[in-house]
């Protein structure tokens, strides 16, 4: 301790040259260095060891999904739409138009906030080469916003000019008769998706519907012989199908990494008035400016109610309920990633248990689907008055998988499969054998809590290499290329087939108190 | 804060301890910034967006800024290196130093463990007030006024013929 040690001093030579101990004393931390590098270059091959061995387990690509199917979209398609209320103006949005007050609203939201890249995505987003020639609602307020939407293909605010608005047309059945219009979609209240599914198709008109399929059981069929005979495009609006982390479980499902698979469990989770069909009444709204008559059309009749028409997913009578409007999404993403198809048997039970504000269908419901043929239970479980986040889950014998927007499979400890591989380390139970999240540098802004569960949900946006994209505008995209070059959409009608029989068999076991069955040979439900 | 490095001199024992403390310091600035560096999708995004306390708007619009997000990420990885090599070497300590400094306010800054703020990203230990970014920082103010790289350490060679 007596020895002092000074910068500066007798190591020094007379000629100012370094001799070796001033070497030795500047360089002295170097090995640490080495041994640093070295510890992880023996982590790295430890890590990398391990990686391999889960890889060769594993043997999903690295990369993202590819998209083969390029259509030239020369050909200008002209569109129709029915029903321009919320869904179908995100609809329109997705095709590629936006009314100019709300291209302002972005304009603003971007300048005073910069996480808001609402209107830099809505440019970004590729022209779908498409017209709309006609629009119809039964609300004017609705069909004025519409037609504002249509009449902005440049995307342009309100200081700039807009171009001719589409034929409004009152009635449905004048915009199925129109001329310049090829393809139509229908995003209207449940009710009558299958009848102006049917008709339309009978007029030779592709058809993009929104889910669910169908309100009764009869016209489900009935949509299948319309769209098969007179040969049209359909696809049904399950943008799921479009989700990037689904292509992956549905690739990891098949190359057999989570075994057996006995139990799926889906959910619906939700904790907010809007989540729970509960929306706002515009002021404006009145006798005068909605077609009652119309809007009524197959449901049984009731006197006006601003209630009903607004908030028309609580009755029954315009509605499929939790099973139509939440399960379908569920159900079509199982569908998607195990092609389930139609269950077996089904059994449910639920009831109005939190919003008793006079609505008919359930705000809680749980229905079990049996496919003795795959050794497989199918589980929905629904709440509207409790945001509790549940995965969708596929328990397999040898590993699990969680599938929301991201992707994440974990070995289960009981495995045969892995069995070996768990005991000597390689594989850790507690850690994802596989994950895969899209678009993981990118932090994602939604707003509202309705919109955040469907955005959990990955129906609301997905990832194009790294690029956030509207799922929505994929699914449209989808259709429209199967219509100007032939095969079939993603959801197309057999899809749509197996969801509403599914949801009906489903809402059937609630509605009647009894176990349901699908009888394949006939194709019944009895 | 001007030293006069000439006449800084230590005992061996206490030599031995604050150049172990610079390079153990060093050892973890360099060994975070390789693990950032490596994995080709590591982002500050997620810690940025998990910020509590007086200046949580700030380190969340820094996530939120799809302009300004790299170049936290491109600061924080090669930044951590370069002070994790200057710690390590006793290289242009001072900078490195400082540097060091600098992050780890940030970091405890955009985390501060005060009562009432909860996160979501998990801590590896109970904290009040003082963590462990806070006690690293104070260790690294420690080096700042008891420098060591003119004894041992590379700035012993860099600056010997300024010095003399």
């Amino acid at each position: 301790m007596e020895q002092e040690n000074k910068p500066e001093g007798p190591s020094n030579n007379r000629h100012g040259n370094i001799d070796r101990r001033e070497i030795l004393k500047g360089l002295a931390t170097v090995p640490v260095l080495g041994a640093l590098f070295y510890g992880w270059y023996r982590k790295q091959k430890f890590d990398n060891l391990l990686k391999t061995a889960i890889r060769e387990e594993v043997k999903l690509m690295d990369d993202n999904p590819a998209y083969n199917r390029t259509v030239s979209n020369e050909r200008q398609i002209r569109l129709g739409i029915i029903g321009t209320g919320g869904r179908g103006r995100s609809l329109l949005k997705a095709a590629g138009f936006l009314r100019p007050e709300l291209i302002d609203e972005y304009i603003e939201g971007a300048k005073n906030d910069k996480s808001d890249t609402r209107y830099a995505e809505f440019l970004d987003q590729p022209d779908l080469n498409v017209v709309v020639n006609g629009l119809c609602d039964i609300y004017d307020l609705n069909a004025e916003k519409g037609l504002n939407a249509c009449a902005n293909p440049k995307r342009t605010g309100t200081k700039d000019e807009v171009s001719k608005r589409p034929t409004r047309y009152k009635n449905y059945k004048e915009l199925l008769a129109a001329e310049d219009i090829d393809a139509v979609i229908i995003a209207t209240p449940d009710h009558w998706h299958g009848t102006i599914t049917i008709k339309a198709a009978k007029a030779g008109k592709h058809v993009y519907c929104e889910k669910p399929m169908t309100w009764t059981v009869p016209e489900t069929y009935e949509v299948v012989k319309a769209v098969n005979e007179n040969n049209i495009v359909f696809q049904l609006g399950h943008q799921n199908r479009q989700t990037e982390s689904f292509f992956k479980a549905k690739e990891a499902y098949e190359k057999g990494l989570l075994g057996p698979v006995n139990l799926v469990e889906v959910t619906t989770n939700r904790n907010d008035p809007e989540g729970a069909w509960v929306y706002a009444i515009d002021k404006e709204a009145s006798r005068n400016n909605i077609d009652w008559e119309q809007f009524i059309g197959p449901a049984p009749y009731h006197d006006f109610s601003l209630e009903r028409f607004f908030r028309w997913r609580c009755w029954w009578d315009y509605s499929t309920g939790l099973s139509g409007d939440l399960f379908t999404h569920e159900f079509d993403a199982m569908n998607q990633i195990l092609g389930l198809g139609i269950p077996n048997s089904a059994v449910a039970s639920g009831g109005i248990y939190f919003y008793k504000d006079g609505r008919s269908v359930p705000d809680v419901l749980q229905q079990v689907f049996e496919y003795p043929d795959r050794d497989l239970t199918l589980i929905y479980s629904a709440s509207l008055s409790s945001n509790k986040m549940r995965g969708k889950m596929i328990m397999g014998h040898d590993a699990y998988m969680e599938v929301d927007n991201d992707l994440k499979i974990y070995a289960d400890s009981g495995s045969t499969k892995y069995k070996d591989k768990i005991s000597s380390g390689v594989i850790d139970p507690s850690l994802p054998l596989y994950s895969f999240t899209p678009g993981a540098k990118h932090v994602d802004a939604i707003t509202s809590a309705t919109e955040q569960y469907f955005a959990s949900r990955g129906l609301l946006y997905t990832y194009r290499g790294g690029k956030r994209v509207d799922t929505s505008h994929l699914h449209i995209k989808d259709w429209l290329d199967c219509i100007r070059g032939g095969g079939k959409p993603s959801c197309n009608v057999e899809e749509g087939f197996e969801e509403a029989i599914t949801a009906h068999m489903g809402t059937i076991a609630l509605r009647e108190n009894r176990k349901v069955y699908w009888d394949a040979d006939k194709k019944l439900i009895v | 804060m001007t030293h006069n490095y000439k006449n800084i001199n230590y005992p061996n024992m206490q030599l031995i301890g604050l150049v172990a403390l610079r390079v153990l310091i060093g050892w973890h600035f360099l060994y975070e910034g390789l693990v950032k560096v490596i994995n080709p999708n590591w982002s500050s995004a997620g810690y940025l967006m998990d910020s509590q306390g007086f200046l949580a708007g700030f380190y969340q619009s820094l996530a939120t800024n799809q302009s300004v997000l790299p170049v936290v990420d491109f600061m924080n990885m090669w930044g951590l290196m370069a002070i994790g090599l200057g710690l390590i070497l006793g290289c242009f300590s001072r900078i490195a130093l400082s540097g060091g400094i600098i992050l780890l306010l940030f970091y405890y800054l955009s985390h501060p463990p005060f009562v009432g703020l909860k996160y979501s990203l998990p801590m590896e230990g109970s904290y009040l007030i003082v963590n462990k970014n806070l006690i690293e920082m104070a260790a690294l103010i420690v080096l700042l006024l008891f420098p060591t790289s003119k004894i041992v350490g590379i700035d012993r060679l860099i600056f010997r013929r300024k010095n003399k």
